[in-house]
């Protein structure tokens, strides 16, 4: 059986107007995606495209940023799915920013195959459709006899077939179905099976192209040094060191930054180093990891937001003799991504080109007609942008691969740094951060102080659970304004508010306590502080309660099957219960987040100086139906790394109103000699996929503690936990 | 002017010699393969081999390498046959891709030196080399896969 869609016009666009061009589909997530409720107000967005070219060759546009998800191929592969295409003839390739033609450009949230789930496959299946009609009419039969195999049209009763490039032509003149049939998933051959990625080749090889690689003629490098405080302001500078460097260019001023062009990176490097600057430092120099600290410590006791109030936890827990009460504690974190922030600008009479390496291909590039056009330009192009929705034709933004995203890419930084440079030279420039630069200029993922209580029952299981929040928000420090102590952001108490514990009396509240730090979104965002929180007190309350943490979970979820369907996944697949090596020990921690769950069981090991080795991750995931399983075990086993280097190392630290860390010396990560084994196992879903980019972060850290708590019987309550944390009891 | 020899060709360079063989391969002889993470020879992301040994381009000054052979990952991947391209293909390794032109080139080096290195010697070969991806399983899977095509290879 399969599902039937009506399709309206607005839904798709065809492009047949070029000769030999084959059949072309536009798709339309936004109008697809509200396809059952509503077709006749949709504005047309059309998000991808599908081009069949005349030697079958079958080109999939994937307006989302690759930043090693995997998103080329799981997208092509909805497409590919329905299309019943020969896979080995499927290309991806990215497309540019273009919002007539792709609609809101931005990849986060986990949202990319959620959202693309059934207008990718809806594409696909019209343009299979289409297909048949044109081979039909070919061969003068019923549209009801043929049927489609990997790339061919075949007619059984006649022995015709032919190939769908061979068709596309014809294909492109046929009508637009007027029901899109959709497969049953059971009778996918694609979606499901492990799939390698399309752009695997070309990263293997050598050839992929990441910002830095972008080479134009007459290009010339930049480097860019920031003021090292928090709110600083250039003062003045010295430059004639940086052009006695053989090599430079220039040196100029933008904004409160100063930019070195030369001929080439290196010489930009040196002419950086050669430079002399006065910045003019200003109040926030006294700001440090301490003062910090203290804030949150001190309003602690405060309250501006009460984000859930069940029952009447305030009540029971003054009550309570002895109510459990402690405190959780997290630091600054950076994205550190693979490669720092760059970006290749050119700024010309006609207006401007860009190879943006960025999360936010449409900010990113109103950002640019915003600095690299004239001003009438662009307010003519901001003006037409809102009236017929075009988007600034005088602008063109590339979007490459993105050496990591992790967040940090969806801010525009880099983007009007390299626009305004290459105005201001009237050349096409390559802008690259330094390393150090990266890792003291990022958007940080917030710190945060917690304070937990709970008053248990007679059988052991929490009656009352408060959890209380101090620290910074993200939304706060981008739109100070529209938040405040006004408004809530929900990215502080993401995963805190939706505590799925059966408890009766539950409250979840926070205070907003401003520090001067950029703060950004950080691979699963509040999910990332709070499933350590959450995960780590749920964990000592069951041992408060003398029961087992796999036990006392199962109690308190009975009404949340999908939670218990990874708890008992996890708990199976990594032998809880079963006795270990000597010398391991194991912790669980289950969390919800971008819609998907996931429960890790993880098993460590604790020196007699306190050194903690992770041995084995074991992950079970509910993410819906299941796409590419390679793809998802290749997201958990990055979440793992990801979230250890959290768990483990990470922390930014302020002295003096500036990041202490500069480079992987002093902001160690993960290497491979610490890297966990990891199992990941899939519970079989009839729902429509969720999230996966993300949803692995959150538990890591929490079952890292929980399993360090069964080897020494230390509760960890700040991250990172250091050795000498753990060295109390030996 | 300098003398390299990357990739089998011999290139004359006007560059001062105490620039990095990072800088030079990538933007004067546009060999972008090699990738720029650290700068302080931290990550790995730079990695080419030197008379057929794992360098870190990025500390490497021009005045080093003069008279020596420079291979790149550009220069490997002219053998598309190669072992550890191929086991990197099967095991479906990378992610985001920045780093694995610099572990392919440590590993390339690695069995080289040691067709059948132990669990401790590929992570003394390869710790050097970050990966943010978390892909660590799948390269150690690979430098087995490797390993066993080499040795089919060669036999």
């Amino acid at each position: 059986m399969s599902e039937l869609h009506p399709l309206s016009r607005r839904d798709f666009l065809k492009f047949s107007a070029v000769t030999g061009a084959g059949l072309c589909i536009g798709i339309s997530l936004t109008a697809c995606s509200q396809a059952s409720k509503t077709t006749s107000d949709n504005t047309f967005q059309p998000n991808a495209y599908l081009r069949i070219s005349n030697n079958g060759a079958i080109i999939i546009s994937i307006a989302e940023s690759e930043m090693g998800q995997g998103v080329m191929t799981s997208l092509s592969m909805l497409v590919a799915e329905e299309l019943d295409a020969d896979w080995t003839m499927v290309k991806a390739e990215l497309a540019p920013a273009d919002r007539k033609l792709y609609g809101r450009q931005s990849t986060g949230g986990s949202s990319s195959v959620r959202e693309a789930w059934q207008p990718m496959r809806k594409a696909g299946a019209a343009a299979r459709q289409m297909l048949i009609q044109a081979a039909a009419k070919r061969w003068s039969v019923n549209i009801n006899n043929c049927r489609t195999e990997k790339g061919r049209v075949y007619h059984d009763a006649s022995g015709q077939s032919i190939g769908y490039g061979e068709l596309s032509t014809q294909a492109a003149q046929q009508p637009l179905p007027e029901n899109i049939q959709l497969k049953d998933p059971g009778s996918f051959q694609l979606i499901g099976r492990a799939t390698h990625s399309l752009d695997g080749a070309d990263k293997i090889h050598g050839r992929a192209r990441f910002g830095m690689d972008i080479r134009l003629p007459g290009m010339v490098y930049a480097t860019i040094t920031h003021p090292p405080v928090f709110g600083g302001k250039l003062k003045q500078f010295d430059a004639e060191k940086a052009r006695q460097v053989n090599g430079v260019q220039d040196v100029i001023s933008i904004d409160q930054s100063v930019v070195v062009i030369a001929e080439n990176s290196w010489a930009a490097l040196q002419g950086q180093k050669a430079l002399q600057i006065e910045w003019e430092n200003g109040q926030l120099e006294q700001v440090n990891s301490v003062t910090i600290r203290r804030q949150l410590h001190a309003d602690l006791d405060k309250i501006d937001f009460t984000v859930r109030s069940d029952g009447h936890t305030k009540e029971i827990l003054a009550n309570t003799p002895e109510p459990i009460s402690v405190e959780y504690e997290l630091p600054y974190q950076a994205h550190f991504t693979m490669e720092p922030q760059c970006c290749v600008a050119h700024v010309h009479d006609e207006g401007c080109e860009v190879w943006a390496p960025t999360q936010s291909p449409s900010s990113a590039k109103s950002v640019a007609a915003k600095y690299g056009l004239s001003k009438s330009a662009w307010l003519f192009g901001k003006l037409k942008k809102r009236i017929d929705g075009s988007d600034y034709e005088d602008v063109k933004l590339h979007v490459p691969f993105l050496g990591t995203g992790f967040g940090r890419r969806r801010y525009a930084d880099f983007v009007k740094e390299a626009v305004k440079i290459s105005r201001a030279i009237g050349k096409p420039v390559n802008l690259f951060w330094s390393r150090e630069e990266d890792t003291q200029h990022g958007f940080y993922r917030p710190t945060a102080l917690n304070r937990l209580e709970a008053a248990l029952g007679q059988d052991g299981l929490p009656i009352a659970w408060r959890h209380h929040i101090s620290g910074p928000s993200i939304g706060d420090f981008h739109d100070p304004d529209n938040y405040g102590k006004n408004k809530i952001d929900n990215k502080m108490v993401g995963g805190a508010k939706q505590l799925p514990y059966a408890i009766p009396n539950i409250e979840v509240s926070a205070v907003l306590s401003r520090t001067p730090v950029p703060l950004g979104t950080w691979r699963s965002v509040g999910s990332s502080l709070n499933g350590f929180v959450v995960e780590s007190f749920i964990d000592e309350l069951a041992h408060a309660a003398q029961q087992d943490p796999v036990e006392y979970r199962r109690k308190l979820l009975q009404n949340s099957p999908r939670r218990l369907g990874v708890l008992k996944l996890a708990a199976e697949k990594a032998g809880w219960g079963q006795p270990l090596p000597k010398g391991i020990h194991r912790g669980i921690a289950i969390f919800k987040s971008f819609l998907s769950y996931v429960a890790q069981v993880a098993e460590v090991s604790v020196s007699s100086d306190g050194e903690l080795k992770v041995h084995r991750v074991v992950c079970a995931v509910d993410c819906g139906m299941v796409v590419n399983p390679d793809g998802i075990q290749a997201q958990m086993e990055g979440a793992v790394a990801f979230a250890l280097t959290a768990t483990l190392k990470g922390e930014i630290t302020i002295n003096q109103g500036r990041v202490e860390q500069s480079n992987y010396h002093d902001y160690p990560v993960i290497r491979m000699s610490e890297m966990p084994k990891v199992e990941t196992y899939l519970v079989p879903s009839a729902e429509a996929p969720t999230g996966i980019g993300e949803p692995g972060v959150p538990p890591l850290a929490a079952a890292v503690a929980n399993a360090t708590f069964a080897a020494t019987g230390i509760r960890v309550r700040h991250l990172p936990i250091r050795a000498e944390d753990l060295i109390l009891q030996s | 002017m300098i003398s390299l020899q990357v990739n089998g060709s011999l290139y004359e360079l006007d560059a001062d010699p105490d620039m990095p063989l990072l800088w030079a391969l990538r933007d004067l002889l546009n060999l972008t393969g090699t990738k720029y993470s650290c700068g302080i020879a931290q990550c790995g992301a730079c990695t080419v081999h030197i008379d057929g040994r794992a360098a870190q381009a990025c500390i490497t000054p021009l005045s080093h390498v003069v008279g020596k052979t420079i291979t790149t990952i550009e220069g490997l991947a002219e053998n598309p046959g190669h072992p550890v391209l191929l086991a990197w293909q099967q095991m479906n390794v990378p992610q985001c891709g920045h780093c694995q032109p610099g572990q392919i080139m440590a590993t390339s080096a690695l069995l080289d030196e040691k067709p059948n290195p132990t669990d401790t010697e590929i992570e003394q070969a390869l710790d050097g080399n970050i990966c943010r991806c978390g892909t660590y399983p799948r390269i150690r899977q690979a430098i087995r896969r490797a390993t066993q095509l080499k040795q089919g290879v060669e036999s």
